[in-house]
């Protein structure tokens, strides 16, 4: 197991030919670090540049420029075999003409391993993924849930494996099975401490797998922090919205210097000095953020608080979400059940200093 | 009648009917009598097929027949397959590498004969001239040997290219993340063919073999334009037997040869697709 680490990494597809000023880059410029041992996350809608990164740190693809290191050493012009990272890709890959122990022992018969030594390396593997009943059954006999789980038994299996990395390793696979792979993968890493990095745009499944997740958009790394900090202390509007169920409310304001409020379209906020000093000067146009679980919502006025019209009420078990009106602002809330209110109910909504952030130029600031 | 649906379906089962049923039927029929030139037939049960299988000459040409299809199975499928690997996978080169590949098919086999005939013809042709600048005597009208390989080779050159275009498709609809995995788990160029490539073209290669075999078995153009079946018998396969009968009249011999030609056909082919649906599936050890 090793330090997985991205130094000034770059791609771009266009061909050399294209000249430097109309490249399109994938990637550019990415500094990243992966302790050993660690579950991790990369985080980003389609198209940011995930999977990029994924094929460079595993060899598959050269970067135009920077290096990939692994426990410091500089391994960006070796082999994907050579630098021992393995992948687990977004659809199980398996070997369909071997059965399930001949696949697990694929990578260690390519090794040139002692068959005696495979045999217990086999079931201990297999053990760990549940397999141990369907050692000699077909791979074709399989579904995709198991399949998968060899696939991921054949990068953990060898013992120099530097990390894994799995691509959107849920995307195909049975709802009635992903949690069940998902908490598989979830253990797998815990009891092997191998490091591990998960390339997904399903910001559940990063959260739920990852002790680190890495924020890409557009090739650019955005935040890295552990799932509570990108939830609680977004760097930008974009995470604040793309992480969290509903994603947080994000509203545009400038600071009022004569009564120390916020001024919204509709409606103002009183700042406390304290605040206030962090926001610098007055006139400065911010974005307010504030998650949708610790708006306060009551059906009674209340001081401080702003009225607003419930438009929808959502359903969704444990909890609803509102989502209320003034004349130009909208927001949603989550809130308990014990609240009763219906759609078109008024309601005063309050926004707990602590707990808001405010972003100005597309970064947070507090 | 409620449903009438089936009314639809008679075209198509009349269709059917004249172009196999039929003439299948006749061909039975004709091999449980004994039919010469016109003369009233005879019922003679299976003394007919007694006859064929006893008959030294059609055994022959059954041994011919089958020495040619294997070889032409063992030959025609690793070449295709090792053209197609060849292939370029994307860019301007491909239009061009399959348009020179479909020529040869689009070749009707007659033209395919008499082009043979043009090549080998003694004194004229491209082939024997060649042949003789090592001082060997090419000649397929006295060489079995010559006739033989010919009609072989030729076939190879004609059939090949669909093998090729078969297994071609088959390899751009396989997944590159196979090779990819396969090139993490350090397998050799060897191990990423036979564990990856060859299990993923296992069903074109099912089309490619019984196409190929069921072709082959049928080969009769090729060997009467060059030869017409010899010399001696060197390239009389069983189509050209089974016709030869049926020209001289002995319309009871054809048939029962026929059906016993169909009867091979078919219990090969399936030997072929039940080893290749179940070979190699993972359920030894």
């Amino acid at each position: 197991m090793a330090r997985i680490e991205l130094e000034g990494i770059s791609h771009t597809y266009n061909p050399p030919s294209v000249p430097e000023a109309q490249r399109e880059y994938a990637v550019s410029n990415m500094d990243i670090s992966w302790p050993d041992g660690s579950a991790n996350a990369l985080l980003g809608p389609s198209g940011c540049g995930k999977t990029t990164i994924l094929n460079i740190i595993s060899g598959l693809l050269q970067p135009t420029a920077g290096r990939v290191l692994v426990d410091g050493k500089d391994v960006t012009p070796l082999a994907p075999r050579e630098r021992k990272i393995a992948q687990v890709f977004q659809f199980p890959v398996v070997y369909d003409s071997m059965n399930v122990f001949d696949n697990l022992a694929f990578p260690l018969r390519n090794q040139k391993v002692p068959e005696r030594e495979i045999g217990k390396k086999v079931r201990e593997t297999a053990e760990i993924l549940g397999l141990e009943d369907l050692l000699k059954a077909r791979i074709t006999s399989l579904n995709a849930a198991d399949k998968q789980k060899i696939s991921l038994g054949r990068s953990i299996i060898r013992e120099d494996t530097a990390a894994v990395l799995l691509d959107e390793p849920l995307t195909v696979i049975d709802p009635k099975f992903k949690g069940g792979l998902r908490r598989k993968l979830r253990e797998v890493q815990n009891r092997l401490k191998k490091t591990m990095i998960y390339v997904t745009h399903d910001q559940h499944e990063a959260l739920t797998f990852a002790d680190d997740v890495t924020i890409i958009q557009d090739g650019h790394l955005i935040q890295q922090g552990t799932p509570h900090e990108l939830h609680s202390q977004p760097a930008s509007p974009f995470i604040g919205y793309f992480i969290g169920s509903p994603g947080m409310n994000l509203l545009d304001c400038t600071l009022q210097d004569k009564d120390n409020t916020l001024q919204f379209s509709d409606f103002h906020l009183p700042v406390s000095q304290e605040l206030k000093n962090k926001l610098g000067s007055a006139g400065t146009s911010l974005k307010l953020g504030i998650r949708p679980e610790v708006i306060d919502v009551a059906t009674r006025e209340q001081d401080g608080a702003v009225a607003f019209t419930v438009s929808v009420i959502e359903y969704t078990g444990a909890y609803r979400v509102l989502t209320c009106d003034r004349e130009s602002s909208r927001i949603k809330a989550r809130v308990s059940e014990s609240i009763s209110v219906t759609e078109g109910d008024r309601v005063w909504v309050s926004f707990p200093e602590e707990k808001v952030n405010l972003f100005f130029n597309e970064k947070r600031i507090i | 009648m409620k449903n009438r649906g089936w009314l639809f379906v008679i075209p198509a089962l009349a269709v059917l009917a004249i172009s196999a049923f039929i003439p299948l039927m006749t061909v039975i029929n004709y091999s449980l009598h004994y039919i010469f030139a016109g003369s009233t037939p005879t019922f003679v049960g299976f003394e007919n097929y007694v006859e064929v299988l006893r008959d030294s000459v059609f055994l022959q040409a059954l041994v011919r027949q089958l020495v040619f299809s294997l070889g032409i199975l063992a030959v025609e499928v690793p070449l295709g397959i090792c053209i197609a690997l060849c292939l370029p996978k994307r860019g301007p080169g491909v239009a061009v590498c399959l348009v020179l590949l479909g020529i040869p098919l689009l070749i009707p086999f007659n033209v395919v004969g008499i082009i043979a005939r043009v090549l080998t013809q003694s004194a004229v042709g491209v082939i024997p001239e060649f042949f003789a600048l090592f001082n060997y005597s090419f000649n397929v009208s006295k060489d079995p040997v010559d006739a033989f390989m010919t009609i072989f080779l030729l076939d190879v050159w004609h059939w090949t290219p669909l093998v090729a275009l078969l297994c071609y498709a088959g390899l751009q609809a396989i997944p590159d993340a196979y090779y990819q995995a396969a090139r993490i788990d350090g397998a050799s160029a060897w191990k990423t063919f036979r564990y990856v490539t060859l299990p993923k073209l296992r069903s074109v290669l099912i089309i490619g073999v019984l196409l190929r075999f069921m072709d082959s078995f049928k080969i009769y153009a090729e060997p009467l334009l060059l030869t017409g079946g010899g010399p001696g018998d060197a390239t009389t396969f069983l189509s050209l037997h089974v016709a030869r009968k049926a020209e001289s009249y002995q319309l009871g011999y054809a048939g029962a040869s026929s059906f016993i030609y169909l009867f091979i056909v078919i219990v090969f082919s399936y030997i072929f697709f039940q080893l290749m649906t179940h070979i190699g599936k993972g359920e030894t050890k």
